[in-house]
């Protein structure tokens, strides 16, 4: 231990340590968060490309020589014709100039900014020249995806869908957790084996004879086999809820106990205020959960579009327009934008959940 | 005489005093909503697919129910279609398991290492694309992938690539481009193999830098071998979600298996089989195929887990 503390006062870094000191340090500071900021931009790129899609229409992603940003040629209208205007090198400056009279080797020119200058004389071909281009982003994308494929119907279903399940499974899964965590029975390690067990089984396998009740209960066409399994808790949010009860200790609940409450009080009173943090995490692992289900409203909601969610609308809007990436781009950023949102507020919430699920095993 | 009591004294063991059964009431009580949705929609469904593996059920055809024997396991055994497509999503998981363990792996490490500054947002921005729903994310990397116009080959081109792959449309790119396509979903594995960095004692480093430890044995003799349980969690996890792959082929490919039947994976097929055809008797016979093939798989690697999978501690 000595010898480790000497190492740290030479400031020799050890991992975990928030400043390691000195310039060789520095250099690995820079080094490695570059690398970092590298990586992370080609992970998100993807969304960047969506986005500038999104704002372009058809003209703009198919120009030659367009830029990167959602962008129109300038034009000109000199006494009612339309010029292209181009960056013009002259006299060593670049000049923002419109093209009036086309040549193979020299053109003519005029100022939009000053047009009673006259003429300017160019020698050089004009195809070399570059458009100038100005700012031009198509919002109306967004407005034609939103009555296309009738966004505030999808948006309410998607919204319905994932709060009624979101009250299903905080409140059977509270229930179970509460059983597993703090009451003694014979067949509890067994059961909760199954409960683990039920994690890894392939949802194929229980489908079918699922598919087959919902249809012949004539609930195809409805929300209610998305729903109702919701109310009979599943593995991962029991198991997160579950190893989150164990760590309150037990005796305000004795405490409670001893003063005549019953079990349901004392879930009520005791351990669900002391569970903020990790119901929170579940509520948002079922929006994000069911924001993305997809073989679920496929299956139930495929003859039904007014009933149907975004991720089967937008899946539905790309069939049809397929030719019109634009606003398939728009329809993407418009399916994803709550669940980001939603991370980004509660993302401390969230990445917590995930650690319990996965490493407290 | 040992023979009558043992029996008798387990017995006991099981009777419970009026408190104790008190609160096991209590327990059972708590758990009924599991123990009836399991039962509802797991244990009776599960029956029910093996049972259906031996009649003739369509919900297509008005044909009389009738038990048929092992006319679906038959019909299994000679279909081409399933081990063609068994074949697809073995080939696919030989590439998609390795990136799902190594490249979360390879983030944490990034995302752990004490140089890096901003490490929260970096968190942050890594973990982000996963709450992308999938259906968003295919049609986002579908376009980033276009041969001619995606990113991807716009950034081969400039580094001198003369002829970047036709990733979604060439058999011998595909599975690349599906691994490529799936990569916003490394968030989940990112951070559990954060957390488990985080709770490796720094101690064992100090020790192995006295020893004389460079960056890279310090992983291979510290890190590694200390993370085995939270790797060996993720490749089960990875194993059993890739045999079920196949939602974004359906969405990316309409379900068609194109290019040349290289996307008609084996859950696809199932999936047409009893929805598309409403076959839901050789429909159940692929799934219970799956599940048989899912519990062998677990099984064998939870065996050699015991050679590789370092438990601190009492296990």
């Amino acid at each position: 231990m000595a010898l480790t503390s000497r190492f740290r006062r030479l400031g020799i870094g050890r991992p975990g340590d928030p400043r390691p000191a000195g310039r060789r340090n520095l250099r690995m500071s820079f080094a490695v968060t570059f690398i970092a900021v590298v990586a992370v931009a080609a992970f998100l790129s993807p969304l960047l490309r969506s986005a500038t899609i999104a704002l372009k229409n058809t003209d703009q992603l198919t120009e030659i020589d367009a830029p990167l940003w959602p962008a129109t040629p300038t034009t000109y209208e000199l006494e009612g014709r339309t010029y292209d205007v181009y960056t013009v090198p002259i006299d060593g400056t670049n000049r923002e100039l419109a093209l009036v009279k086309k040549g193979q080797k020299e053109s003519d020119f005029i100022d939009p900014a000053n047009p009673d200058a006259g003429l300017i004389h160019w020698v050089g071909s004009w195809r070399s020249l570059n458009h100038v281009f100005r700012l031009d982003p198509q919002w109306n994308n967004f407005s034609d995806v939103w009555e296309l494929i009738d966004y505030p119907r999808l948006l309410f279903n998607t919204i319905a869908i994932a709060l009624i399940g979101m009250v299903g499974v905080l409140l059977s899964c509270t229930l179970v957790a509460y059983g597993f965590a703090r009451f003694r029975f014979p067949g509890r390690n067994l059961l909760f084996t199954i409960l683990i067990a039920t994690i890894f089984l392939p949802s194929m396998v229980t489908l079918i004879p699922t598919y087959t009740l919902f249809v012949k209960l004539g609930w195809w066409g409805t929300w209610l086999p998305l729903l109702v399994p919701t109310f009979f808790a599943n593995a991962y949010d029991v198991f997160l809820l579950r190893q989150y009860f164990l760590t309150i200790p037990r005796d305000l609940d004795e405490a409670a106990a001893i003063e005549g409450a019953g079990p349901i009080r004392i879930l009520r009173s005791v351990i669900i205020p002391q569970a903020w943090p990790v119901i929170a995490a579940v509520a948002i692992f079922h929006i994000v959960y069911s924001w993305n289900d997809f073989l679920g409203p496929l299956l139930y909601l495929s003859a039904k579009p007014e009933l149907q969610t975004l991720a089967i609308g937008l899946a539905r809007f790309e069939g049809i327009h397929f030719s019109d990436p634009n606003r398939i781009q728009a329809g993407v950023l418009m399916t994803l934008a709550i669940p980001v949102v939603v991370f980004l507020v509660f993302q401390r919430v969230f990445t917590r959940g995930i650690v319990i699920t996965g490493v407290e095993k | 005489m040992t023979a009558t009591t043992l029996p008798r004294r387990r017995f006991r063991a099981l009777r419970l005093s009026p408190l104790a059964r008190r609160e096991a009431l209590w327990g059972y009580l708590f758990l009924s909503p599991w123990i009836i949705g399991f039962l509802v929609f797991i244990f009776v469904p599960m029956i029910v697919t093996f049972v259906f593996t031996f009649t003739n059920v369509n919900l297509l055809q008005d044909v009389p129910l009738a038990f048929v024997g092992l006319d679906n396991w038959q019909r299994l055994l000679s279909d081409a279609g399933t081990w063609r497509s068994l074949g697809v999503t073995l080939k696919f998981a030989a590439l998609q398991l390795p990136v799902m363990i190594v490249v979360p792996f390879a983030v944490a490490l990034l995302l752990n290492s004490p140089h890096l500054r901003g490490t929260g947002i970096f968190r942050v921005l890594f973990f982000m694309p996963y709450v992308v729903p999938f259906v968003a994310g295919v049609f986002v990397w579908q376009s980033m992938l276009n041969s001619e116009t995606g990113w991807i080959n716009g950034a081969l081109e400039r580094l001198g690539v003369a002829e970047p792959p036709n990733w979604l449309n060439d058999t011998g790119w595909i599975y690349p481009g599906l691994v490529l396509l799936g990569i916003w979903g490394i968030g989940g594995g990112v951070i559990v193999n954060l957390a488990g960095l985080k709770s490796i004692p720094s101690e064992l480093y100090d020790a192995a830098r006295v020893d004389g430890a460079g960056w890279w044995a310090q992983l291979r003799n510290v890190t590694i071998p200390l993370m085995s349980p939270v790797i060996f969690y993720s490749l089960i996890l990875s194993i059993v979600e890739v045999l079920q792959y196949f939602l974004v082929p359906l969405v990316l490919k309409n379900g068609n298996g194109e290019p040349g039947g290289a996307t008609l994976f084996y859950n696809l097929y199932l999936y047409k089989t009893f929805y598309t055809f409403q076959n839901m008797s050789y429909g159940s016979t692929l799934a219970w195929l799956l599940f048989g093939i899912t519990v062998l798989v677990t099984f064998f690697v939870f065996r050699i887990s015991r050679r590789f999978v370092y438990y601190a501690g009492e296990r």
